[in-house]
């Protein structure tokens, strides 16, 4: 799934602004699970910035102005425009938006609203998976043409900091990425892998270099269904 | 400053320079206990007739664990000085890992507090048993002598901290 | 692939290829270009090795730190009449940009290519940098092959005109993990079309005849020719932080102790007690044992079967490689044209057989 993290209070002052009205919109899909920007935090975010603009307005010495009217509300997911029907209205009494969803979901926002200022509560990071409770690491680079029928189910390009295609390099050591210890050699995990089922030979054959078209390198990318699309008369 | 019983009425005067200080301008401190060991300890205290400051409100809690930081935020957002978390001993928590979880997020909401431009102090975590009535008593003290060197919330509305039902969480 | 084999029995007709083919233990060595638009240091580098290697390989933004680019520093190495190995990584250039530098390398005469991923980008002086790695060091080698051998861009157009002729170089890292792994992966470049290895770093000789024994099973040493590689220590520090800090080498505890032991008529003294003096007095005593090692090295590492030459590595320290080559009995370098026992790779020195082609 998409990991995020919030950003400092600082930048989101920053972005926020001299607005008045604020409204915080979590997300209830991939940014709750990663603890981001679902209700919790939207709300912890929102009581943040109602007592940080309180407590900036009023000089040194004197007691906290009235700050910044800050609400929050959460939807199902950002990134659909069904979901955004439901705050529309709530969008439209804040002057700015502080979207608490992933980089997908401001900019749905700011597709399905036009005449909203809308800004980004969250870095967007990576997609991947919890490996444990509270940490979070990349598995996939969405390449387009997946591979991972080729290197026993590890992902080569999201996974290898080169993404080398016919790895390892010569700095992986102790099973470790060359550059942070903390980072599994991917290369070391194919070849554990493959090994252990034997099927070590894929690993010594040449693999061309990558048609990086379907990746984000070739463009914007875009999918039709024509199958799925409704009719004019069904819309 | 003179000090009460518990569970007596709390209208109290402070003699300062002949001024009465009303209840609502003192200052305010939430003690959110846990039923096992915090409560239990301050109901003992009560019996024993010993006395500690009116400044703590007590909340009831099944467990320090169940402590959300929304909880205790919007509880400083209206303007009280201080909130202090009281749970089990440590590996003594009736529900096993409440008070471990509690401690972690008093950590988190002393950072958040810290970010927001509030003092990470006025957050506090306490451990103690039941049995351990003057441990409560001592921890509340130790609590009013910190806040009161931090001096009243700069939240506090008019020198006041607001009501429950004044604070609206989707409005200012 | 197609070994393209010129009239004169040639890839590339670079003075290394000869070199190799006619049998003689080769000699690369390594110039560091500077980080500056500075060409009389390459100058200065190429005039210290001229004469005491076959080739010398001109790193490429080593460590990722930038420096003067291989290809042209390359061509000042050309004008001063040493031999370039121009390396080039896939850190940081697309396979047009790959394709298109070496069209212009071979048109300003340089032979030789080493071939290689590159460090990544963290390591070196702009870290916030946009990761390339387009294609990595195999693919690398391949595409430089075919357009050497037949006259194709990557993407299949094929060209017409002069094509880049390239003595193809990778590099081999033995000790690196997963260990079990290297040779094949060694084997796996030279079938993309490596001719010439060069290895990491070499000190521990029992460990590298174990890699090279595997290595020879696999045929590899007979389609390429491996230059194992070594570099003379500076101090008892240097060879602790390769074995610590840096993958892939491995330090036998028997050279930090000669090097220790090189230094041990300051032992006494705290460095901060010792006068500017005595420092460089025992740096150079440190210097000098160093590079004893590295001769022996050398003499240990010709005989193991495979081994074809040496890559000396004398980072920043461009002025150890004569007395290493003199020590090595490698000095002066043979010239092309003296009889020597005919080396092809398919044909072992000792086996009588005939000599390289051409």
């Amino acid at each position: 799934m998409i990991i995020a993290e919030r950003k400092s209070l600082e930048e989101i002052k920053g972005l926020v602004g001299e607005a008045e009205k604020v409204l915080v919109v979590g997300c209830g899909t991939c940014v709750t699970v990663c603890f981001a920007g679902g209700a919790r935090e939207a709300a912890i975010t929102a009581a943040s910035l109602r007592m940080a603009s309180r407590l900036d307005s009023g000089p040194a010495g004197e007691p906290a102005g009235n700050g910044k009217a800050v609400r929050d509300v959460t939807v199902q997911r950002q990134c659909e425009w069904e979901y955004l029907d439901e705050i529309a209205e709530d969008v439209k009494a804040a002057d700015v938006v502080l979207s608490l969803g992933c980089g997908i979901g401001v900019q749905a926002m700011v597709e399905h609203f036009p005449e909203a200022w809308v800004v980004p509560g969250l870095n967007t990071s990576f997609l991947g998976l919890p490996t444990e409770q509270g940490v979070w690491a990349e598995r996939c680079a969405a390449c387009g043409d997946c591979i991972l029928g080729l290197t026993g189910g590890i992902c080569p390009i999201a996974r290898c900091s080169k993404s080398l295609l016919n790895g390892p390099c010569g700095g992986s050591e102790n099973g470790h990425c060359e550059i942070d210890p903390g980072v599994d050699c991917a290369w070391q995990l194919i070849y554990d892998r493959l090994n252990s089922m034997n099927r070590l030979e894929v690993l010594l054959e040449l693999q061309p270099p990558k048609n990086w078209r379907t990746a984000r390198d070739g463009g914007p990318r875009k999918i039709v269904r024509e199958d799925l699309r409704l009719s004019e008369e069904e819309v | 400053m003179a000090e009460r019983e518990a569970g007596v009425a709390r209208e109290v005067v402070v003699e300062a320079a002949g001024q009465e200080q009303p209840e609502a301008e003192r200052l305010q401190i939430v003690a959110y206990c846990c039923q096992y060991c915090a409560y239990a300890a301050a109901d003992l205290a009560g019996q024993l007739r010993m006395q500690y400051p009116p400044e703590v409100k007590i909340v009831h809690l099944p467990c320090s664990g169940k402590l959300d930081q929304l909880l205790a935020l919007h509880a400083l957002e209206a303007g009280a000085d201080g909130v202090m978390v009281i749970g089990c001993l440590p590996g003594d928590c009736h529900f096993l890992r409440g008070n471990i979880n509690a401690a972690r997020r008093v950590e988190g909401l002393q950072q958040l507090l810290a970010e927001i431009g509030l003092e990470p102090e006025r957050a506090q975590m306490f451990n103690l048993s039941a049995a351990m009535a003057a441990a409560f008593v001592e921890a509340t003290q130790t609590m009013v002598d910190e806040i009161t060197a931090l001096g009243p919330s700069p939240l506090r509305r008019n020198g006041l901290m607001q009501k429950e039902e004044d604070h609206d969480n989707r409005g200012a | 692939m197609s070994i393209g084999i010129e009239g004169n029995g040639m890839l590339a007709g670079s003075k290394l290829e000869r070199m190799l083919r006619a049998g003689h233990f080769a000699v690369t060595a390594e110039l560091g270009p500077p980080q500056s638009a500075d060409g009389d240091v390459i100058r200065e580098k190429a005039a210290l090795l001229r004469d005491c290697c076959d080739a010398a390989n001109i790193t490429d933004n080593q460590t990722a730190i930038v420096r003067m680019s291989s290809i042209g520093a390359g061509t000042i190495v050309v004008q001063e009449g040493l031999e370039p190995v121009i390396q080039m990584t896939c850190r940081d250039r697309n396979r047009l940009a790959i394709q298109s530098d070496l069209l212009g390398a071979h048109a300003l005469g340089m032979r030789n290519l080493l071939c290689l991923t590159g460090d990544h980008q963290s390591f070196g002086n702009h870290p916030n940098a946009k990761n390339v790695f387009d294609i990595d060091s195999l693919q690398l080698v391949q595409i430089v092959a075919e357009m050497r051998d037949d006259c194709i861009f990557q993407c299949g157009d094929s060209f017409k005109g002069a094509n880049p002729r390239f003595f193809i170089g990778a590099a081999a890292a033995p000790f690196a993990d997963p260990l079990d792994f290297r040779p094949y992966r060694l084997a796996k470049k030279v079938r993309a079309g490596a001719n010439f290895i060069q290895t990491q770093l070499v000190y521990d000789v029992p460990a590298f005849a174990r890699y090279m024994e595997k290595v020879r099973e696999l045929g590899a040493h007979k389609e390429a020719y491996i230059l194992a590689g070594v570099g003379p220590l500076k101090s008892p520090g240097m060879a602790r932080y390769m074995k610590n800090n840096v993958p892939g080498i491995l330090v036998p505890d028997e050279i930090i102790e000669r090097m220790t032991v090189a230094g041990a008529p300051w032992a006494g003294k705290s460095t901060k007690e010792m006068s500017a003096e005595e420092k460089r007095e025992r740096s150079a005593a440190w210097k000098e044992e160093g590079i004893q090692i590295c001769i022996e090295l050398i003499e240990e590492l010709r005989e193991i079967e495979g081994v074809a030459g040496v890559h000396i590595m004398a980072i920043e320290w461009e002025e150890a490689v004569r007395p290493i080559v003199e020590g090595a009995g490698l000095y002066p370098r043979p010239t092309l044209g003296e009889s020597a026992a005919g080396h092809h790779p398919e044909s072992r020195p000792d086996s009588g057989a005939a000599p390289a082609q051409g």
